[in-house]
């Protein structure tokens, strides 16, 4: 309960802080929108938001779940395999040296204006994370366990499933927390390329329109989201912690 | 259990252009606890590995059999310094995990009696973090024997535990394994005088049997003789013999 009144009081804050540079700088409400008027446009386009928010977190779930499946099987993959290992890691490894940001016009035009094109943004954005970081922890199991498996007759599927994944889930987990943090980054970006719906596209539309109330009104519910999920994903993560 | 075979290492062993023994031959005795002391990094610790078949990182070249002529695989079991006790799982699930690790079905209540044995039965469904080093400890030997192997390596089992505990655990240990034929790995001449019917020292010279006190192991840690025994150990040790 006091973590949340915690975040409370940094909410508080940061209003307090908004205001006061509003009052401050005198700036144009078309520039820097006051908390007020950011709260009423979100009270008035609450439907809209909504729904926009329901489509940018599909896209976001959808993506962690199956950029985390993935990750999972090409880590599992590339532990097992060291011809895997030999071909795939080098081709992670360039693969990341692509911006993904760059890739979104190309997803656009193949996978269209859609959800789809969105998810695999997410799904792009969060494999290698949550690759890289089971993968390391696949390969580091301690040795005394290996040994003790190896000694008490464990087939490599057995020391894999009971051993390794495991002793791994501290790794997974962490991989997974940066999975939540740049999931959204990667449906937002796709809704800028080219969207009909979600957050990303209500704001660019906001800002044609100069309601730049609405605009600040989305990317607060955005940033709401995103802290939500990121707690989410943290809390399962230090479950699996405790677990290992 | 079938009866316990002894076990014979001899060879030489190199990691890189080091040599790390040579012209080492090691009889581990059927049916008795054979003790293996010596400092750090003399390989003696590379022994008990080699004739468990694990990775060492040294090159052996040499013969490693059973004094039955059995194949030394699938009869073993193994105890380390570190409990490897998984933190994922219960005691009872860490007691049961061989069974597991093969996809056969646990037989829990010999596991349970194993644990009441060495008198946790309140703690099989606490996880390792719950347990001291030495439940641990305990948890690990039930482990081993739930293996139920002729053969038992032991690597230092003892030695991060406090001397109580450690008393404590020499103590059970030696009941509970008895008629087994037992390995055990150790930088303790305390421990070496007090555990073993052979006791082998290992330095960089080689391995030399020495003398063992004349009452049978497990022996009482202030009988005389066994402290003179502990007193010489140590002297060979350090070169002073």
């Amino acid at each position: 309960m006091k973590g949340w009144r915690n975040i409370g009081l940094a909410a508080l804050l940061g209003i307090a802080i908004w205001q006061i540079v509003v009052w401050a700088t005198g700036l144009p409400h078309f520039i820097l929108p006051s908390p007020m008027r950011v709260a009423t446009a979100m009270w008035k386009s609450r439907v809209i938001i909504a729904e926009h928010s329901l489509v940018t977190l599909s896209e976001v779930l959808i993506g962690i779940a199956i950029g985390a499946f993935l990750g999972m099987a090409t880590a599992i993959q590339l532990a097992i395999s060291p011809s895997a290992r030999a071909v795939v890691r080098p081709i992670l490894v360039f693969s990341q040296a692509v911006p993904v940001f760059a890739l979104a016009p190309i997803l656009t035009l193949w996978l269209g204006y859609g959800l789809w094109s969105k998810v695999a943004m997410a799904v792009l954005i969060i494999y290698f994370p949550v690759t890289s970081a089971f993968f390391d922890g696949l390969m580091r199991t301690p040795q005394g366990f290996l040994d003790q498996a190896r000694i008490m007759g464990a087939s490599s599927v057995s020391t894999m499933l009971r051993i390794r994944i495991p002793a791994a889930l501290p790794s997974l987990g962490s991989g997974l927390r940066l999975a939540a943090v740049y999931a959204p980054i990667g449906a937002v970006i796709g809704e800028w390329v080219g969207a009909s719906q979600g957050l990303g596209y209500l704001m660019l539309l906001a800002n044609g329109r100069a309601k730049i109330d609405l605009m600040f009104a989305a990317l607060i519910v955005l940033a709401i989201m995103a802290v939500i999920l990121h707690t989410i994903v943290d809390r399962l993560a230090s479950k699996m912690d405790q677990d290992a | 259990m079938t009866s316990a075979p002894g076990v014979t290492l001899s060879g030489k062993a190199d990691i890189g252009a080091r040599s790390l023994f040579s012209g080492l031959r090691l009889d581990v005795a059927p049916g008795d606890w054979t003790c293996l002391l010596g400092a750090s990094g003399v390989g003696k610790s590379t022994v008990l590995r080699l004739i468990a078949g694990l990775e060492t990182g040294a090159v052996f070249s040499g013969g490693i059999a059973a004094s039955d002529g059995v194949a030394i695989e699938n009869r073993i079991a193994y105890m380390a310094q570190s409990d490897l006790l998984f933190p994922w799982a219960t005691a009872l699930d860490n007691v049961t995990l061989g069974a597991r690790l093969r996809g056969e079905k646990p037989d829990e209540d010999r596991a349970m009696a194993l644990i009441n044995r060495v008198g946790l039965s309140d703690h099989a469904q606490k996880k390792p973090s719950a347990l001291s080093g030495g439940e641990r400890q305990r948890i690990a030997l039930a482990r081993t024997l739930m293996e139920d192997r002729p053969l038992i390596l032991l690597d230092e089992p003892f030695s991060a535990l406090d001397a109580r505990t450690r008393a404590e655990m020499q103590e059970l240990a030696a009941e509970l394994l008895a008629g087994r034929t037992v390995l055990l790995v150790t930088h303790d001449p305390a421990e070496a005088a007090r555990m073993g019917h052979r006791i082998y020292v290992m330095t960089s010279a080689g391995l030399e049997e020495a003398d063992t006190p004349p009452a049978p192991p497990i022996r009482d840690f202030d009988d005389p003789e066994t402290l003179q025994a502990q007193g010489r150990l140590h002297r060979r040790l350090l070169g002073r013999a």
